[in-house]
């Protein structure tokens, strides 16, 4: 597909994958709206994708939050019209050093799939419907291999990948024949902040850096119809 | 408009969806539910359906300390709003009991909360409650503080405040319905898929959906305001390809027909694709150039869309319809029960 022009949301924007997949894509001349919770963070990175000539908007939202779905779609679709491409990529680990699933509290693992999966659902939801109406859409969901290998430590993330990668698989089954796609995409080991919390004893210098996962989101996207 | 069929209102909650069907060609009157809406369509019919979102509409601030609510009913092309002002209070009570607000003159300034300013730049001669304001803010700030303060603009029989997603169709898009383009509401995905199934094909234009009820009885007399409206290419193709099969032109909603009927009558005839903006008002005795049959909701004989329905509905069949309704318990407001009128 042509990014040029397209209108864009990135979830989880201001830092890791999230801020590498907007600055390519901020390259390549799409719209974007920008979402994280983190105003300072995200607006550095609106301010570095405009000095570069790309369109960047920030929407500071939490998207485990009921209300912000609503708000982030009528926000984008106002500033950049409406969403051809979402990528739900803002996600949380939970607490760190991570707990295994014994010792992990009820608000913790309610708080994970909150993040991972109610959020995209309901951001999807409220981007879906005007999607299929127009016959296109595509719809990006980072995932990880925690979703289907049993890392001990990562349940509650893992349990709200693998259910994320199901929500994918069930939105493309009622959708892809309206037209909008759902992909979903394992980055792999990158250094990020959120690897560094996860895995402290990894040496940094021997991970990918998240601008290669972004090249092969934008690969992927290029590729689809 | 007056809602006299919203004192049988039963809360959102309430299990929806029921459907008169009214075939003013072969006389009849059938109640059916919404999910048989496929069946009623022929192949080749199309249907248009406005995927304008409902705005968080209502803004609550003061003006020179004094409180006031703000309902957003239209954005100029020179970048200005109108809107409507209402004093203290808020949707519980009904707009028309609703005090007036303070008395404003342009120049004043409206504080909106979130940071949003607005300054008054004229008044209506028809009421002091329509206003023309400026937002002093950024486009990028003045959505971001809109969504985050505004609050959609909501109904007095509904108890609790409503959530911004629960007043926008299935298919919302670009935020410009001061309320909800109600009409569409009941049509999930899924039924619009067996819709298309059934080889009906679907378009869709965005039109500003206003106020519906302003608490002034001399601007109430005035609407609907002008509304913009934007009919893109593609539903432009559908529309001369559904008539060159022999397919009925189907509107979701008043807005719908409101806006083909001013784009094809600034067209000379010819529907155009683009902007426009409408003061068309549609009623008895119109005669519709594009659109062959409305799905709507249900509408009281005193009100504005009753209005439009007529230019639908034969002569004698207004009457009827009107029994009906009210012997069969139809439910009348925006989460209410439809109506297609469709022969």
């Amino acid at each position: 597909m042509e990014l040029r022009g397209t209108s864009v949301i990135v979830t989880g924007a201001s830092r890791g994958l999230g801020a590498a997949l907007a600055d390519a894509l901020g390259r390549e001349g799409a719209r974007l709206v920008l979402v994280s919770r983190d105003q300072e963070a995200l607006g550095s990175v609106v301010d570095r994708i405009r000095a570069q000539g790309g369109e960047a908007h920030a929407v500071v939202a939490d998207v485990s939050a009921p209300d912000s779905a609503a708000r982030v779609a009528g926000t984008s679709s106002a500033l950049v019209g409406p969403a051809e491409v979402v990528i739900h990529n803002a996600g949380t680990l939970g607490p760190v050093p991570l707990a295994a699933l014994a010792d992990t509290s009820d608000a913790d693992f309610e708080q994970a799939l909150a993040t991972n999966l109610l959020g995209p659902f309901r951001l999807t939801r409220a981007l879906v419907g005007s999607m299929a109406l127009r016959g296109r859409g595509t719809v990006v969901l980072v995932s990880s291999d925690a979703a289907s290998t049993p890392y001990a430590g990562w349940g509650a993330y893992g349990v709200s990948k693998a259910a994320l990668e199901q929500l994918g698989r069930i939105w493309n089954a009622e959708l892809s024949a309206a037209g909008v796609r759902f992909l979903t995409v394992d980055p792999g080991e990158m250094d990020t902040r959120m690897h560094r919390e996860a895995v402290p004893e990894a040496d940094p210098a021997t991970l990918p850096r998240p601008e290669q996962a972004a090249d092969r989101v934008l690969a992927l996207l290029w590729e689809a119809a | 408009m007056k809602h006299a069929l919203r004192e049988a209102a039963t809360p959102v909650t309430a299990a929806a969806g029921r459907l008169l069907h009214v075939d003013p060609r072969r006389g009849m009157l059938a109640d059916t539910h919404i999910d048989a809406l496929p069946e009623l369509f022929r192949p080749g019919d199309l249907l248009v359906l406005n995927d304008a979102a409902t705005l968080p509409a209502s803004l609550h601030g003061t003006v020179r300390g004094e409180p006031i609510e703000l309902r957003l009913a239209g954005e100029e092309t020179d970048g200005t709003w109108r809107a409507v002002a209402f004093g203290a209070g808020d949707w519980r009570t009904p707009t028309e009991s609703r005090p007036p607000p303070p008395s404003l003159e342009p120049g004043d300034v409206l504080h909106l909360g979130s940071g949003l300013r607005a300054r008054v730049e004229a008044l209506s001669e028809v009421s002091a409650r329509l206003l023309r304001i400026r937002f002093e803010t950024p486009p990028e700030r003045f959505w971001t503080a809109l969504y985050l303060h505004g609050r959609p603009v909501q109904y007095a029989y509904e108890p609790l405040p409503l959530p911004l997603a629960r007043v926008q169709t299935p298919y919302a898009a670009r935020p410009w319905a001061s309320e909800m383009p109600s009409a569409g509401r009941p049509l999930r995905l899924e039924l619009l898929a067996r819709i298309r199934a059934r080889g009906v094909a679907l378009a869709s234009l965005t039109h500003a959906a206003g106020l519906s009820s302003t608490g002034d009885a001399a601007l109430d007399a005035k609407l609907p305001l002008p509304e913009r409206y934007e009919i893109p290419a593609s539903t432009v193709r559908g529309v001369t390809e559904a008539r060159r099969r022999g397919g009925r032109v189907v509107a979701v909603g008043t807005t719908v027909v409101r806006a083909l009927e001013a784009a094809a009558r600034s067209g000379g005839g010819d529907l155009r694709p683009g902007p426009g903006l409408t003061d068309l008002r549609i009623g008895r005795g119109f005669e519709p150039r594009i659109v062959h049959g409305l799905l709507s909701g249900i509408h009281a004989r005193d009100s504005s869309h009753f209005e439009l329905l007529s230019a639908f509905l034969p002569g004698p069949f207004q009457l009827l319809y009107t029994l009906h309704v009210i012997t069969g318990g139809y439910r009348g407001h925006e989460f209410g029960d439809s109506t297609l009128i469709l022969g």
